[in-house]
This record gives C-alpha cells, structure tokens and sequence, in this order.
C-alpha cells in the first residue's frame, strides 16, 4: 500500500467574468431612462408615498406599482459611511462617503456615492444634489455621485408620464470576481502525479473502490481516501458519443468522439476524446491508451492499443 | 406539535484561509463527529438537509461535491438550500415535524478564502439599482452603524460598540474554534483607525471558512440519543424588503416578529446566541429581542469571534444547543441572519429538561 | 401522528420563451404569481409563506435572488425559504413547501421557481473556467448522450425511439399556450433529418433555453374547502439523491430514482403504476429520456421502456399519456422545470389543463430530476383528498 502524500495545496486563479444582459420592464425602464435626461422620477404608492428610486411592487403592500412622479435632484443625506479606500466598481476612486439620499419630494432614500474633501465634511442631515454623468446612458451610474449643495429645496413630487423619446429597456451589467481556486488534497495529490503522466487513484479504505479522479472522499462511503494506487494507463471505452457541434472555447475539428473510458484498474470512467481512429469506428469496449502532449496537464486524448475489444462484461457495471 | 430537539452539534476549526483542503475535506471531520456522537450512520439517519452558496466558491452546483462526505448510499431523502444553515435546520424540523423522519442531519460550510468577500456581496444586492455601484458588505454595515448612533433613542456610541467587540472576543478566549479571540479594552480599541467609518477593525467579522453540522431527531428518539437533548420550543424566520433605503436601519422588525412566534417572550432566556456580524448590529438585536443584563450574550464569541458565511447562523443554533446538552443553559434564544443589514432573520428558543 | 393534508389550489406559470426582454427578473416571477394566487382567488395577504427556488445563481448573476425578490413575492413580514437542488429543485420547492402545511407549521403557502436564462447564457454558467479540470469536452447534450448509447446498448432500443418522443412532446406542446417552442410544421421526418448534435442525440430531440416561472398555491384542508376551483391533492411527496460519480453508479437507471418513485407509490398506495396512474410529467430534457425514466419509475420492466413508447402508450389520447404538456422538450427555464412537472400534474387532475387535457385524469405523477442524474423529486396528485 502506499500512503497518499500530503503535498503542498495547489492553488490558481479563477476568474469569474460575465456582462448580462438584464430587462428592466416599465418601471425602471422610466427611471433609468429618466436619468439620462436628468430627470429623477420615483413612484406613488397606493396609500400616498413616494418610493424613490421606485420600486416595482410596494415592499408594504405588494401592491404593483406604475404612478410615477418627478422628484428633486436634491435632497438630505439619511446616514452616511465615510469609504477611505474606494475599491474596484464603486463611484468614485478617491475618498468619499456612502449615503442614503431622500430626495425632496420623495419618502425613500436612494443608495449612491458623496463627494466630499472628508469625513468631518459629512453629516447626517446635510443636503445634497446630484452631481450627473457627462456621460449617460440609461443606467444608475448616470448619476455620478451627490455633492454638497446649500441652495434651495426642491419642492413636492409632481406626476410625470415617464414616457421619454428612444427609452432604454434593458442595460449590460459586466460583473467580474476574482476567486484562488484550491482543489484541495486528494486533487492536488492527482494532478502533481499527473504531470508526470501517472495517473494515480485513490481506494476507499472501507469499500476498496478506486476512485479516478480522486475527490477526498469516498462519495458512497463518505470517508477519506487515503491510500494510492497507479491505475491505466490503458482503459476501455465503455460507452461514448460523437460531437457535431464545435464547443465554446474548444479548438476541436468536429465530429470528434468524446467517451468515457475505464482505466484498468479503477472503479469509475473518466471522459476524454478518442482520437486516431476515424470518428465511425470507435465503439463500446475499444481499448485505448494516452497520447500526451508537450505542455499538457492531461492526456491530449486517447488512441486505439490494437488489443481486441474488452468483452460487454467485463465492463458494463462500469457504464 | 411534536417535540424536536438538537441532539449533537459538531463545527470545524475556522480560519482566515483553508486552501490545502477541499470544501469536503473541511465538511467530513464535522459530519463524523456529529454522527459519532449520536452513534449514527449516515444512512440510519431520515433525512438530510444542507445549506451553502456557490458564490462563495465561485462555483455552479458547489454543494453536489460536497454531497460526497455524506456518503449518500444507498441513496437518501435529501435538500438544500443556498441560504445560512440554520434555514436548512427550520426544513428538517418541518420534516421531523410531519412525522416523516424521527432523525435529520443538517450541515452547512462556506469559503469565502477563495473570493474577496466584501465584492462578491456586492452581488447580493439589488441587480438594477444598486449592484452597478458595488458597495461592499462592510460599507453597508457601516450606514447602519451611522444611522444608530445618529439616532437619539438607543444611546448608541462608538464606545458602546467597541465594548461588544472587547465582550465577544475576550469570551472566544473559551472558545478553541473561534478564528479571532482576545481584545485589547474597549478604550484603546477606539484609538484604531476606521475601516469605513464609523466602524473599525473590532467592530467588523473575521472573514474565513468553516463549517458545522447538527443532528435533529424527534421525541423518545431524541431523549435516547442525547442525555439532555436541546428541546426547540419555537422557530420562526421572517424577512423584510430589500432595499436599504425604505427601511429604518436602526430597527429589526423581523427579528422582533420571528422572536414572538417562536415564543421569546413567554419566559426570561439565560442565555443568547446572536448572529451580529458588526457590533452595532448587536445592539439592534438585543434591543428587538428585549435582552436584559441578565442574560449572556455570545458566551462563544459569536460571529465577531467566527463568521463562516453560511454556516454562522447554524453555529449559533449549534453552540445555544451545546450548552443546553452540557447543562450550561436551560432555556437559550438563538438567531441567525441573511441578506444586507439583517434583512432576514431566524429566531429559536432551545429549552433543556429539568436535571 | 397525522400530517395535514396538502391541496393544489392555484396554478400560474409565465409564457415561456427564449428571452422575456419586457419584464424585469422580478417582473417575470411576479407574472407566474400573480395567476397563481388569481387561480386560487386569494391576494398577498392570505399567504404565510414563500417558498422559491431556482437553479444556479450564476445563470442570472445575483446572488441568493430572492433578498431581491422579497418585495415583489409579497415576502415582506414573512418567512421566506430558498431552495436549491440542481435540476430538481422546481420539485423539491414544491414539496419544501408542502412540509410547511403537512407540519401545520403554516395555512398556506406560495411556491415558485424560475430561470431567466437570457440574462446570461446557460453553458457559460454550466462551465466557469475552473483550473486544474479538463474543460467541457462536449457540452451539455455531451453529458447525456454516452448514457442513451448506454440504454441502446443495454436494451436493443432501435435508433428512431428518440425521435418519437420529440416529435409527441413537440405536438403535445402545440395545445399548450405557455410553451415555448410552437413548431406548427414539425414532421417526424424533420426530427429525423434534424443535425446530429451529439451523436445519438438529434438537435430536436434537445431541451430549449427559456426565461420562465412557474407558481403554486399550497394549502391546507380548510383552505381547500374555500377554493373556488377543485384542487389537486398530494397523495405522495419524496425526495431522492446519491453521489454524483461513484463506482457502480446506474446512469441509465439511477437507483435514487427508482427508491424515490417506490416511496411516493407507497405513500400514495400505488402498487401497479402502469394501471393506476393517468397521466405523468417527466423531467425529459432529451429525448430518449423517456423510456429511461419509464422503466426507472416503474411503468415498465427493465429494458421493456422503449416499446411503450414505440406502440404509443404514451401519447396524448395512449393508456400512459407522458408529458401532454410538450414537456421540458418543449420549454425549460432550468430551475422552473421541475415545478412546471409539478404543477401540469396538478392541472391534469384538476381538470383544468384546457387543450392538453388528458380524459379523465384522476391520478398523475409529476417528476423531476438534476445534476448528475442524482437527485430526485416526484409527487403524486390526485383529484380527491387522501384517505386519513
């Protein structure tokens, strides 16, 4: 038996990135469009106040809401945070407070940034205006941030169609997160093998199953796997697929065969593609070996050993 | 309605960073030690419910791989929610409840070493209006943190706040789960500099990994399984609208209905497990829960000690049944909270047996 | 000990379709909610609780929804659960559900789930880079095909069994006016010469990708009392999963299945399915799916699936009518399938599923399945309240 190591953890990073594509339905298409023509729109509810930003369902009553009204581009700062290290996304990428924001005119108060010299510039209270985007584009960003303001107040809501000429109705959201991925011990244990093309399982100490890829646990048994084993490095098909279709981000020559192959020696298929062999001719129980590449972490794919084909028995409790 | 109880209650070590393990390696350990000490196998038990997220992994369908420290065959009645733990046990006490499983496993874990926490629940927050800004966790803490010591009824103070923080991790010192333990007084805490003002280093959560598991299990079953089994009296969770800017931040309306349907108030508690993240939420809560002087607050150091995103609420549940099991507590007041500044909350009430 | 018995009374889902552009993901789920309560002639006042689920919250990019969604769900002041199971997560938000009113934790209660796939694109979420792993090979179909040549193998179904159940499912969906896919000029032919994907799988022996919701009213006996429509009764809930890879797992027939569908047959007295029940909605998200789950759930003998499907048992007007909605084949918002499965049961047996209705329908199984074919929700329904 060989005891699995415990090597250092490895560790990548992953980067989880996607602009979606989101809908707005009527009424914040009205208020982001409203933004871009600077007008700040919020929304009356059955029982008289004024949601602003507005809502599409009254968060008292449920109640669908569409009577939208103008409100103030000034208002009075609720509570503030005064943010001394801006991180990536938010408003402003110098010093400046957090604020809720009640706009005159408005029951509700709005989240967004305030640019002040500092902290000691900053109270709850003070009033404040909007400060617009050069830019706008229908977007809550359109509002660059607030800014202090000492003029005069902004008066009552006033009904408003919310109808403006070319509305928006949807808006693109890019979000990106940094994650370190880490794959954990047995994980790490696998893939250090693997970049010396052997392929190691791990056995379940309780049922004896060999498990490739190892996960750290044996999924039946729910206890760790400890102990190696080198399996492969040839196998058998046991049952496969042809692709026709080119997969994102994948530079295959379509039709490939994809397959799930039963390294001697394990308890569990892997997947991997079958090549050098017309796609038409692999078949269940064909027996394959690795073909490696230069800098590849895993096989390139798999090729025929030329052995006769393993018998459906020997292999179908595997499928 | 039938007696339910907690009957074991198991957690991981929690620390800022666990990268030389998988999400099942760190789970394993703490589902042994739970079905260990019931004497249980995974598949004597009736039902088993899990909570997690995969934003925290940064992963789609996370918690299937985790599924494997289960041991899940032959195969088992099983859920999940992407919500804290403590709302995966309120559905397996639902089930116990019906009569249909007289034993339940809940677990629940979370990483959030692997992302920057404080980003990734920007993307919590509404999609349209607010996400677009990416304001982090720690700043939306603090505009509530504001809004309590602005308001003239709770005589809230930075002081105040720094004196939950020195209380919690000096209690944690007991605590050998505990990330974050030992403070300085509460005076040379105020001399730190803000994090996002008004709130400082002390008066934010520890962010790492952790995990925790509970065994529930009904009636005569529960009596033998446990020698003082954590009777939950009362459970109840409600949630309140999302946005920041319609709710008065100083105030956990929530928190306060969960508690009178859970039956908080029918009798003195001598013992609470809080889930505060941020010290001023501390003191909302306690005001909501009506807690007197009387009564010991976080004795584990709550979540200002340890606060594994999805498995701190459960905790709370977890160490309020512990201390019952070791005669510590007879009736103790757990809670737990999701979403942004307390927007949803689970309150229980354990009671112990008479000794 | 006794539950309370557990009654359908409301019923909405959206109009299904590739991307729902004039509604806001809170717009859509409040479409499939608000049919639901009209159907049950009740407002947000008479629901004590909300139950939702949905799939991955990658597909959409908001983590944890439904904070989000509290307002618009009319959760505010309530307690809401969020339920995430992979694939079978519309079933298992429905029997979440349905434990709260059992228990007699709460009266009545609102369930939903949703996917508004169009915010993003589903194999992006299905395949984040995560280092160290071999990328997706072969997409999606790619999964699932190896496991239909498997059940070819296996059973010595003939290659045109598949084609047959895209072509059912996808006229079944012409009489459903929420589905999303309307192929008024479907042939067999065309399902036939339609490109080879994944070899054995056809492009139109695939599941669609949708933006939709799907919402129920759960209630107890009193409210049932009170319906102004005849309700759907539970007669059997469960709930079945196993590891996702484990030496000697069943792809073709998963065990989970087989156990969950045994325990809701027993709960519901069933002892021969074929006879007893009238109509089911499978989770089917390909084709050849359904003679796999006719043999897994009991309908027919192991290997013996097929031939149900080859002789037309399981059309529209057959003795065993399978997805007379048209199915997920025809429609699926990911985390809404499984409750769509749910909910077109509880129509049939309430009689109120209009075009798509199967005669006489008294007793229906609703089934939905996820991740890697692992876990399980099914419930029977039937047109009367279980016997006590």
């Amino acid at each position: 038996m060989t005891p699995a190591p415990s090597p250092e953890a490895l560790q990548a990073p992953l980067v989880v990135e996607f602009p979606f594509t989101r809908s707005l339905g009527p009424v914040q298409s009205a208020f982001l469009t409203g933004l871009r023509e600077r007008t700040v729109l919020g929304v009356r509810t059955t029982d008289g106040r004024v949601l602003m930003p507005p809502v599409e369902y009254d968060p008292v009553t449920a109640d669908e809401l569409s009577d939208l009204v103008e409100v103030a581009p000034i208002g009075t700062v609720t509570t503030w945070a005064w943010n001394p290290s801006p991180r990536r996304g938010q408003p402003l990428p110098t010093p400046f407070a957090w604020v809720l924001v009640r706009l005159d005119g408005a029951d509700t108060a709005l989240l967004h940034a305030l640019d002040a010299p500092g902290p000691d510039a900053v109270r709850t209270g003070m009033r404040v205006r909007i400060r617009w985007a050069g830019e706008r584009v229908g977007a809550i960003t359109d509002i660059a941030c607030f800014e202090p303001y000492d003029g005069a107040g902004g008066g009552r809501a006033v009904p408003h169609t919310g109808e403006f000429t070319d509305p928006v109705d949807g808006i693109v959201a890019p979000a990106r997160l940094d994650y370190t991925y880490a794959p954990g011990r047995a994980q790490s244990r696998y893939l250090k093998a693997l970049a010396g093309r052997t392929t190691y399982g791990e056995r379940c100490p309780s049922c004896r199953k060999v498990y490739v890829p190892p996960r750290g646990a044996c999924p039946t048994c729910g206890v760790a796997t400890d102990e190696q084993v080198e399996v492969g490095p040839r196998g058998t098909v046991t049952t496969f697929c042809i692709v026709n279709i080119k997969a994102r981000n994948l530079d295959i020559e379509v039709p490939y065969v994809y397959a799930h192959i039963a390294l001697d020696g394990a308890d569990l298929a892997l997947h991997a593609r079958i090549g050098d062999i017309p796609y038409d001719e692999v078949r269940m129980g064909l027996r394959v070996e690795p073909v490696w590449s230069e800098d590849g972490r895993y096989p390139d794919h798999y090729r025929p050993t030329g052995e006769p084909d393993a018998d459906y028995d020997t292999y179908k409790e595997l499928l | 309605m039938r007696e339910v109880a907690i009957v074991a209650f198991g957690q991981s070590d929690h620390r800022r960073d666990t990268a030389e393990i998988s999400e099942v390696e760190m789970l394993m350990p703490v589902l042994h030690q739970v079905l260990d000490a019931v004497g249980l196998r995974a598949g004597e038990i009736d039902f088993t419910c899990s909570g997690s997220c995969d934003y925290l992994a940064g992963r789609a369908f996370s918690f299937t791989m985790t599924l494997d420290g289960v041991g899940a065959w032959p195969p088992i009645s099983e859920s999940h929610v992407e919500m804290d733990g403590a709302w995966a046990l309120y559905e397996a006490w639902t089930r116990l409840l019906t009569g249909e499983a007289e034993t339940a496993l809940v677990y629940s874990y979370g990483k959030s070493s692997p992302g920057d926490l404080r980003e990734v629940l920007t993307r919590q927050l509404d999609p349209y209006y607010v996400a677009p800004l990416w304001p982090d966790s720690v700043s939306l803490a603090a505009l509530q943190a504001q809004a309590l010591l602005d308001a003239e009824d709770t005589g809230a103070d930075e002081r105040a706040l720094a004196g939950v923080a020195a209380r919690s991790r000096t209690a944690a010192e007991g605590n050998p789960h505990a990330q974050l333990t030992g403070s300085p007084p509460p005076e040379a805490l105020l001399e730190d500099p803000y994090v996002v003002r008004p709130l400082r280093r002390h008066d934010c959560p520890p962010v790492g990994d952790g995990a925790a598991a509970v065994v529930l299990a009904a009636g005569d079953t529960a009596r033998r399984l446990c020698r003082r089994p954590a009777w939950i009296r009362g459970i109840d969770h409600r949630t309140e609208a999302h946005s920041l800017g319609v709710r008065d931040l100083t105030r956990s309306p929530s928190t306060r209905l969960a508690a009178e349907r859970a039956g908080a108030f029918e009798a003195p508690v001598d013992l609470a497990e809080l889930h505060a993240p941020f010290t001023s939420q501390e003191l909302i809560l306690r005001r909501e829960l009506r807690l007197g002087e009387g009564v010991r607050v976080n004795p584990s150091g709550g979540a200002l000690a340890a606060n594994p995103l999805m498995a701190a609420g459960l905790i709370r549940l977890g160490e309020a049944a512990a201390a019952i099991h070791r005669g510590a507590a007879d009736r103790a007041l757990a809670h737990a909270t999701s979403g942004p500044c307390l927007q949803q909350n689970l309150v229980a009430v354990l009671e112990g047996d008479d000794t | 000990m006794t539950k309370e018995p557990v009654a359908v009374v409301g019923i909405g889902q959206t109009k299904h379709t590739a991307a729902r552009r004039d509604v806001s993901i809170a717009g859509l789920v409040r479409e499939a909610a608000v049919r639901a309560l009209d159907d049950a002639q009740l407002g947000w006042a008479d629901i004590d609780a909300v139950v939702i689920g949905k799939a991955p919250d990658f597909f959409e990019g908001v983590m944890m929804p439904e904070l989000y969604l509290a307002d618009a769900l009319g959760a505010v002041g309530k307690p809401m659960l969020r339920v995430h199971t992979a694939g079978s997560v519309g079933g298992s938000t429905a029997l979440v559900a349905s434990g709260l009113i059992a228990a007699r934790v709460h009266r009545t209660v609102l369930t939903l789930a949703f996917e508004k796939q169009s915010e993003s694109n589903a194999m992006w979420g299905l395949s984040l880079p995560i280092p160290f792993q071999q990328p997706l090979l072969a997409g999606a179909g790619g999964f699932f095909a190896p496991h239909v040549r498997a059940y070819m193998r296996r059973t010595g179904a003939p290659s045109g069994i598949g084609a047959l159940v895209a072509y059912k499912d996808r006229r079944n969906a012409l009489r459903n006016p929420y589905a999303h896919l309307h192929e008024h000029d479907l042939t067999l032919e065309r399902v036939r010469s339609s490109p080879m994907l994944w070899d054995p799988i056809r492009y139109s022996e695939t599941c669609p990708s949708s933006d939709g919701a799907c919402a129920m009213v759960l209630t107890d006996r009193a409210g049932a009392d009170r319906a102004p429509y005849p309700p759907a009764w539970m007669h059997g809930g469960a709930m079945r999963s196993e590891p996702t890879l484990f030496a000697g797992k069943d792809f073709v027939s998963p065990r989970a299945g087989r156990d969950c569908a045994a325990d809701v047959y027993r709960q519901a007295g069933i002892t021969d399915p074929r006879r007893e029940i009238d109509a089911v909605e499978m989770y089917v998200p390909f084709s050849w799916y359904e003679p796999m789950w006719l043999e897994n759930l009991g309908f027919a003998d192991e290997g013996a699936g097929w031939k149900l499907t080859e002789s037309g048992v399981t059309e529209i007007d057959g003795e065993l009518p399978v997805n007379p909605s048209g199915g997920v084949l025809s429609t699926n918002p990911i985390g809404a399938s499984g409750m769509l499965r749910f909910a077109e049961a509880a129509l049939q047996v309430r009689g109120r599923a209009g075009e798509h209705q199967v005669d006489g329908a008294r007793k229906a199984l609703g089934h939905a399945y996820g991740g890697g074919s692992q876990f399980f929700s099914m419930w029977v329904v039937a047109d009367t309240p279980p016997e006590s």
